[in-house]
């Protein structure tokens, strides 16, 4: 088998796999829900609402007497209703509810309403995308590159001060970075004033684009400082270790004897055989970030899907709760489908082939 | 046995050990000192208590012990009580049908800050007409304020700084504004000569001396009563502070310790002991068992697990204990079966195994006697180092809004502060107090979970 066929099968394996777990999610989400009869009261209610409103502005019906008008919106509502298939039992019903959670045919929010003035569920979570994949994005970026780097530098100088700094440093990832953003905030926006409290930009807008670009980063620099402190430490923690067993290989002294030069030895017989692993450990991390954006976004008022999260609990807007889980179901699964893909570009088995699938 | 002593000889190496074992023990005694102090059905009282409970206590104020590290201290609350023996002087003179109560109430204000508030809260005993009072404030100095006449009814109070006509005597006095309660401890000395000019308050100095306040009752009928409680409100209070509700934080933190240690410690010992078994008997049965616990594995760990958590919160139960048993049903398959698994390859492999097998053992047997006993030390680090995330989660729920409606939980403290924006207010102790206790927490875990990890993978070990 050719290793591009090979590489095909191994990603869409992966693609059927995230798929099912992304609707699983999605599932569980509505099972929860609808645990209360949430949502079956909230599709009915905004159904009697569209109904009414079409039939009591309806200028051809407005000789009718109320009472008819209202006899004519309870029969439409039964026959909507039916034609929706909210009649049937619910293992059914569910199954409606899922093909449109999975669209993000969500209906209209209960009480929020977007920034361009829409109460389209699907707009209000959309438009706190880009926000959120910013900061999380650059996250992602800064935490990898740098674990990565200071880890290797640190494997090439075990035992060193900043090693043992490093060492003792990495239990400070016991708390999330959510916890070290309050602090953070306490410090450097409260007390020396320095950095802004929260937000994504300065309230009267800056003119320039490369005064907007400028004012986001200052804004970023509480949340990133956070997540690094929280992450940072441990992940060069475990990439350090990882290369220093790596390194005491047969094969990695077997190329020193040879007098290959320490770059090359790092790049070729350290790097390469680690980075898989790496990536799958760092995967693994980012699962975590993810979960912990909704309080992270919450703490530094970011105006992003985590936020809007804590607003929706707040003000207990079920429709808009329900589409900001299926978001994190649908981001947690990209962001492991492009780690799998880096992932199948790092690993030789996958291309080569190996016992294992 | 052997074991366990070798162990823990070689614990005693690890410094970072023996501190986070020496916090771990710490917490243990503060959560076992909190069950017993506070009770229960006390702490949940206490924690929900309405203004009855704690009207006693300022409102949003740092704890006792900043006065050390401040140059001007803050003031103690000043409870006089009537109905307490020895605290007001008390004397009564018949007057038509009813009686005429007088009230003097003294004490010593040496603080170099004002109080807060200064309240009046009257509990008379009438049968049809209410009492009649009216009172005078004395100052150090020898000025007579009168603080006013009002009827008072059960539960009656009367706020200093809010009484516009007290407001406006002070003003008199002082021929500018000035906020009544502050007014009347106010040196006038620390006033600016210029009656033009405005007041800066913090320029402002309270008299400090002995102040005497004269309150004076009128009844209609003999066994009427009248019994008043004097409370200059101070500007710190007890261990830990108040919050916005006049709660004594001390309940709220001393009972935040068996919360997060029950929830961490269950939470983390089931998780780890079902993934363990889970792993165990995916190894043992092999085929379609073992593929399939390894993608539901797969799967699970990319579940939006935080948002199914807080759903479970919003729609079916936000107890702490429905949210510990959810998150354990969707950790049981967490990552940690990848890690199990290859241990478990390992052993299956052993002639031990084999010979269990040629005696005829039993799947079961074999699993749970022969297979998770040995693994089951491995498991030890892990389940110490995962116990402050459980810590943590508790607390990122109770921040976003979805903590336990009854029990103090450390995040709901947190939550509280956040929600009064405690940090642009510069409350901090009431963020700093909670917080630094989770950090204790975790770090104590995670430096023993280190430790533990470096014993039990000598692969790790380096140095």
């Amino acid at each position: 088998m050719g290793s591009a066929k090979r590489f095909a099968r191994y990603l869409t394996f992966k693609v059927i796999l995230l798929l099912i777990t992304t609707v699983i999610g999605v599932y569980i989400t509505i099972l929860v829900a609808n645990m209360g009869g949430y949502v079956d009261k909230l599709r009915m209610s905004q159904l009697r609402e569209e109904i009414g409103m079409k039939i009591m502005r309806d200028p051809s019906l407005r000789n009718v007497p109320t009472t008819q008008k209202k006899k004519m919106i309870e029969e439409k509502v039964r026959l909507e209703a039916e034609r929706l298939g909210l009649d049937k039992p619910f293992l059914i019903r569910s199954l409606y509810f899922l093909r449109d959670a999975m669209t993000l045919n969500l209906g209209r929010a209960q009480f929020m309403v977007s920034d361009s003035g829409s109460r389209q569920v699907k707009a209000i979570i959309l438009e706190r995308l880009p926000p959120t994949l910013l900061l999380m994005g650059t996250s992602f970026f800064l935490i990898f590159f740098l674990n990565l780097f200071i880890g290797l530098a640190l494997s090439r100088q075990y035992g060193s001060l900043l090693d043992k700094i490093y060492i003792a440093l990495a239990p400070l990832s016991a708390a999330p970075a959510w916890f070290y953003g309050i602090f953070l905030i306490l410090v450097f926006a409260a007390w020396l004033g320095w950095l802004p409290f929260g937000g994504m930009v300065d309230a009267p807008k800056p003119p320039t684009v490369l005064l907007y670009a400028l004012n986001v980063a200052k804004h970023m620099v509480l949340p990133l400082g956070a997540m690094l402190l929280s992450s940072h430490f441990i992940g060069v923690y475990g990439n350090r270790t990882f290369f220093l067993i790596y390194s005491s290989e047969d094969y990695v002294d077997l190329a020193r004897a040879k007098g290959l030069p320490d770059r090359m030895l790092e790049r070729r017989y350290i790097l390469r055989p680690t980075l898989p692993t790496i990536v799958t450990n760092f995967l693994l991390s980012v699962i975590t970030l993810w979960m912990g954006a909704i309080i992270f976004e919450t703490v530094f008022n970011w105006p992003g899907n985590g936020r809007l999260y804590y607003q929706a609990i707040g003000m207990k807007d079920v429709p808009v709760i329900v589409g900001n889980t299926i978001i994190y179901a649908y981001l947690l699964a990209v962001s492991v489908f492009l780690l799998d893909i880096i992932y199948a570009l790092l690993d030789p088995r996958v291309r080569v082939g190996s016992s294992q699938g | 046995m052997g074991f366990l002593k070798s162990f823990f000889r070689e614990l005693r190496y690890y410094p970072s050990a023996i501190v986070g074992t020496l916090i771990i023990l710490a917490l243990v005694g503060l959560a076992v000192y909190a069950v017993v102090a506070i009770p229960y059905r006390r702490a949940i009282f206490l924690w929900r208590g309405t203004s009855e409970v704690w009207y006693r206590n300022p409102k949003m104020v740092p704890p006792e012990w900043v006065n050390y590290f401040r140059s001007k201290k803050l003031p103690l609350t000043i409870d006089l009580d009537s109905r307490r023996e020895g605290q007001v002087e008390r004397s009564e003179k018949k007057v038509g049908k009813g009686k005429q109560i007088d009230l003097t109430y003294t004490f010593d204000y040496t603080a170099d800050e004002f109080p807060p508030e200064i309240v009046f809260y009257f509990f008379p005993t009438y049968h049809s007409k209410q009492p009649f009072v009216s009172g005078e404030w004395i100052t150090p100095d020898g000025r007579k304020i009168r603080l006013g006449n009002f009827s008072v009814t059960q539960g009656y109070s009367f706020h200093m700084g809010q009484d516009k006509d007290l407001a406006r005597r002070v003003r008199r006095m002082f021929h500018r504004e000035v906020p009544a309660d502050i007014g009347l401890l106010t040196d006038p000395a620390s006033l600016p000569k210029d009656t033009s000019q405005p007041i800066k308050q913090e320029n402002l100095r309270p008299l400090k001396g002995r102040y005497t306040v004269h309150i004076s009752a009128i009844t209609f009928a003999p066994d009427d009563d009248v019994q008043a409680e004097l409370l200059v409100y101070g500007g710190a209070h007890g261990i830990a502070g108040t919050d916005h509700l006049r709660r004594d934080l001390t309940v709220g933190l001393l009972w935040g310790a068996p919360v997060a240690m029950a929830f961490g410690l269950i939470s983390a010992l089931v998780i780890g002991l079902a993934t363990m078994i889970i792993a165990a008997v995916g190894v043992w049965y092999g085929g379609i068992v073992d593929d399939l616990i390894q993608r539901i594995t797969e799967i699970n760990m990319v579940l939006p697990f935080l948002p199914i958590l807080i759903m479970v919160g919003i729609f079916v139960s936000r107890s702490l204990w429905m949210i510990m048993v959810v998150t354990i049903a969707l950790s049981i398959f967490g990552a940690g079966i990848k890690s199990y698994r290859a241990m478990f390859l390992q052993l299956r492999e052993s002639p031990y195994i084999e010979a269990a097998q040629a005696y005829g053992a039993g799947n079961g047997r074999i699993i749970f006697l022969y297979l998770i006993p040995r693994i089951l030390p491995m498991l030890i680090p892990g389940f110490i180092s995962a116990i402050p995330s459980f810590v943590f989660l508790e607390a990122s729920l109770a921040v976003l809004g979805i903590g336990d409606p009854v029990l103090p939980t450390w995040g709901k403290i947190i939550q509280d502060a956040q929600a009064n924006a405690a940090l642009y207010k510069g409350l901090y102790y009431w963020i700093l107090e909670p917080s630094v206790l989770l950090m204790i927490t975790g770090l104590g875990f995670a430096l023993l979970g280190f430790a533990l990890d470096r014993i039990f993978n000598p692969r790790l070990r380096q140095e």
